[in-house]
């Protein structure tokens, strides 16, 4: 079975078939190895296997293997609060709290002041803070909760929003403060179930007789809705969510064919409907730039020609908002593949959206790690169809976030600057290249967690940890755990490496070393390892052990060990795995083009 | 419609939700006779077979429902009344 194929498949049949099938769908997906294990608590104030069951699909679909933990009817607070053993036995990364608006204890009545509303929402918000606070005391793990969506009806008409009985006006300000909550709290992340509500539609979200039968809230299609959304901010949390939108030109970011219409024809703008859904669609795209997602093109086109488009006074993308530009005449797949090898992101971090059917088909076809959304034809309808695949999805938003695609533009220009120097090595110093390393600070404890997750290529182990993890790692004594940040005359990369080592009978075992691929060949990791091995040395360390656990992304590494100097201690016959040891002892510093700044550490 | 092609077409969702690709049902199976066939998957066969049939059924109607071949009837009589409309 080809299970790319299988999968895109899967997720385009209507919800009832796949709860239909999902069973098979389940063993198939199952057995397309490679998984990444996942345990997720679901407590739920509803019945939730419905949710669940999707959820399944979706995360199998994704690349996981999950294990589920799910409370009975309506216990979340018992689980959580009175018998957090269970769940701890359980060991979750992630717990879900589902809740509906049903599953508010008291609203407001007609005639609420305002003191006694003001009284009822803190003691609502405190019944939840309490289930949050029991799962991160007792539990340790992330906890994802929903919002309410809007009651399905209020008694006051419009002034139900408005008057402190109002059972609406409840909802959002108990909302909001949920929001407030999740902000201070970054192990509390916040799924918006009102939003999906509103956009499924409260008469496709509600199923009154499954309600009263079976204790399910939503129609099969809300519950669908639900799972997605969780299935992405699962995967976004664990590395999963898309970076790279690959977009193709005439007709898709302009009306017409600019090669045949000319400049002047195409239609962007706001002269004519069509043109300004087209304007719609580039400002989406735009707004993905800003939070971080790169932007390609892949278009059939002479060059000079697409590019030329760029120039039309309505565009409102430029030239130099792409990370990368292929307009030629070979096969799309190839081209996507070239983007890929340029901006070094695995192919799974892509998707690509084309109007012309055959062109999906074939990229779908040849590259099945690539996403192919069904966008259809209709540009107008383009940015709530990548909005509702999710694609994008991230848990917070980091400064590195929103500098990334500055990032890549900078390394456009090295890459130029590179060919006019006689040595790589006269190139290194030309870039005046000044390294941070220190011990985990808790203000890049969110970055930090986020590269480990997302990165997939230059890491040894490929171990993933949650926030949480991180935070109890950078306080244990007998580890060891480095970041490192790099400037150059370019501008600012950012966090871009993690080592996290573990110290035992003198051994100090590096469970994990990644770094990002936008700083690969600038020797970064030999001032890594620098600071690292003085810092062992400072802990008593007499000797690095280092794993190479291989994956399907990350031969760029095998042979990084033997590179810096590690003697190999054992290999797996098939190679999955390389053990390595380097003495602390004789070992002198190898940085010669990087400045490493003087350490602030104690 | 009649009841004996309902209960074929039935069959095929009950082997897929059940994952019992040697189910053979018949007009007297019910919940108690039907391995895995509980309260869930339950549930998830009411889903399968209003989509296959493009029927909502009543609340009451499914409580008073005995056995596959009840529910056969029903689907028909909701399917017809559909199509007189």
């Amino acid at each position: 079975m080809n299970a790319n194929m299988n999968k895109t498949t899967i997720l385009r049949l209507p919800v009832e078939e796949i709860l239909q099938k999902r069973k098979r769908f389940c063993r198939e997906l199952n057995s397309t190895g490679d998984l990444q294990p996942v345990r997720v608590a679901v407590l739920g104030g509803t019945t939730t296997n419905e949710v669940v069951d999707l959820l399944e699909v979706l995360l199998l679909a994704d690349g996981f293997k999950p294990t589920f933990y799910q409370s009975e009817y309506n216990k979340y607070y018992e689980d959580a609060v009175h018998e957090p053993e269970k769940l701890r036995e359980f060991r979750p990364d992630i717990a879900y709290i589902h809740t509906h608006w049903l599953n508010i204890q008291q609203f407001p009545t007609a005639g609420c002041t305002e003191t006694d509303f003001q009284n009822l929402v803190r003691s609502e918000t405190n019944r939840f803070q309490t289930v949050w606070n029991s799962l991160h005391e007792s539990v340790g793990c992330q906890v994802i909760q929903n919002n309410f969506e809007h009651p399905a009806s209020g008694v006051l008409g419009n002034l139900d929003a408005v008057a402190y009985g109002g059972q609406t006006r409840f909802v959002n300000e108990l909302n909001l403060e949920f929001t407030r909550a999740t902000s201070r709290n970054r192990k509390l992340l916040l799924q918006d179930l009102n939003t999906l509500a509103a956009r499924t539609g409260h008469a496709h979200w509600f199923d009154w007789p499954r309600w009263y039968s079976y204790k399910i809230l939503t129609t099969p299609e809300g519950s669908f809705a639900i799972a997605r959304s969780l299935a992405a901010m699962i995967g976004s949390m664990l590395g999963r969510a898309k970076k790279c939108l690959v977009l193709d030109l005439d007709n898709t970011l302009w009306g017409g064919v600019i090669g045949d219409d000319g400049l002047d024809r195409i239609q962007i703008g706001n002269e004519t409907a069509v043109a300004e859904a087209y304007t719609a669609f580039q400002k989406y795209c735009l707004s993905l730039r800003h939070r971080g997602v790169l932007l390609a093109v892949c278009s059939k086109n002479n060059l000079d020609i697409a590019r030329s488009g760029f120039t039309h006074p309505d565009s409102v993308l430029k030239l130099e908002d792409f990370a990368s530009f292929k307009a030629n005449w070979e096969p799309k797949h190839e081209n996507i593949q070239a983007v890929a090898q340029e901006l070094n992101l695995g192919l799974d971090s892509f998707v690509f959206v084309d109007d012309n059917p055959a062109e999906r088909n074939l990229v779908s076809a040849q590259l099945p790690s690539v996403t192919v959304p069904d966008v259809g034809n209709e540009v107008a309808l383009y940015p709530s169809i990548l909005q509702a695949g999710h694609y994008f999805e991230t848990v917070g938003l980091s400064a590195e976030d929103l500098t990334r695609a500055e990032t890549y533009t900078a390394n456009a220009e090295r890459a130029v600057m590179q060919s006019k120097f006689a040595s790589y090595g006269e190139y290194l110093d030309s870039l005046q290249m000044v390294a941070e390393i220190e011990v985990f600070k808790p203000v890049y404890i969110e970055r930090i967690t986020q590269l480990i997750n997302k990165t997939n290529q230059f890491n040894l182990t490929t171990r993933r940890y949650t926030l949480a993890e991180i935070e109890e790692i950078s306080l244990r004594g007998n580890h060891l755990a480095l970041y490192g940040k790099l400037t150059d005359s370019f501008g600012d990369n950012g966090l871009i490496s993690v080592i996290i080592g573990r110290l035992e009978n003198k051994v100090l075992h590096l469970d994990l070393w990644i770094m990002s691929c936008r700083v690969l060949k600038r020797d970064m990791e030999l001032a890594m390892l620098d600071v690292l091995v003085e810092r062992a040395r400072a802990m008593g360390a007499e000797r690095l052990a280092g794993t190479y656990l291989r994956t399907a992304k990350n031969a760029m590494v095998e042979a990084h060990y033997k590179t810096l100097g590690f003697a190999i201690e054992s290999k797996a016959e098939d190679g999955s795995k390389s053990c390595w040891s380097l003495p602390v002892m004789s070992y002198t510093p190898r940085t010669n083009h990087i400045r490493i700044k003087a350490s602030t550490y104690a | 419609m009649r009841s004996s092609e309902i209960i074929q077409d039935l069959q095929i969702i009950f082997s897929d939700v059940l994952d019992l690709p040697d189910l053979c049902l018949t007009a007297e199976s019910n919940a108690s006779n039907v391995e895995g066939w509980d309260s869930l998957a339950h549930i998830n066969l009411v889903v399968a077979i209003e989509k296959r049939y493009n029927i909502k059924f009543a609340l009451a109607e499914l409580r008073a429902l005995n056995n596959v071949g009840e529910m056969a009837d029903l689907i028909i009589k909701k399917t017809s009344s559909q199509a007189a409309k």
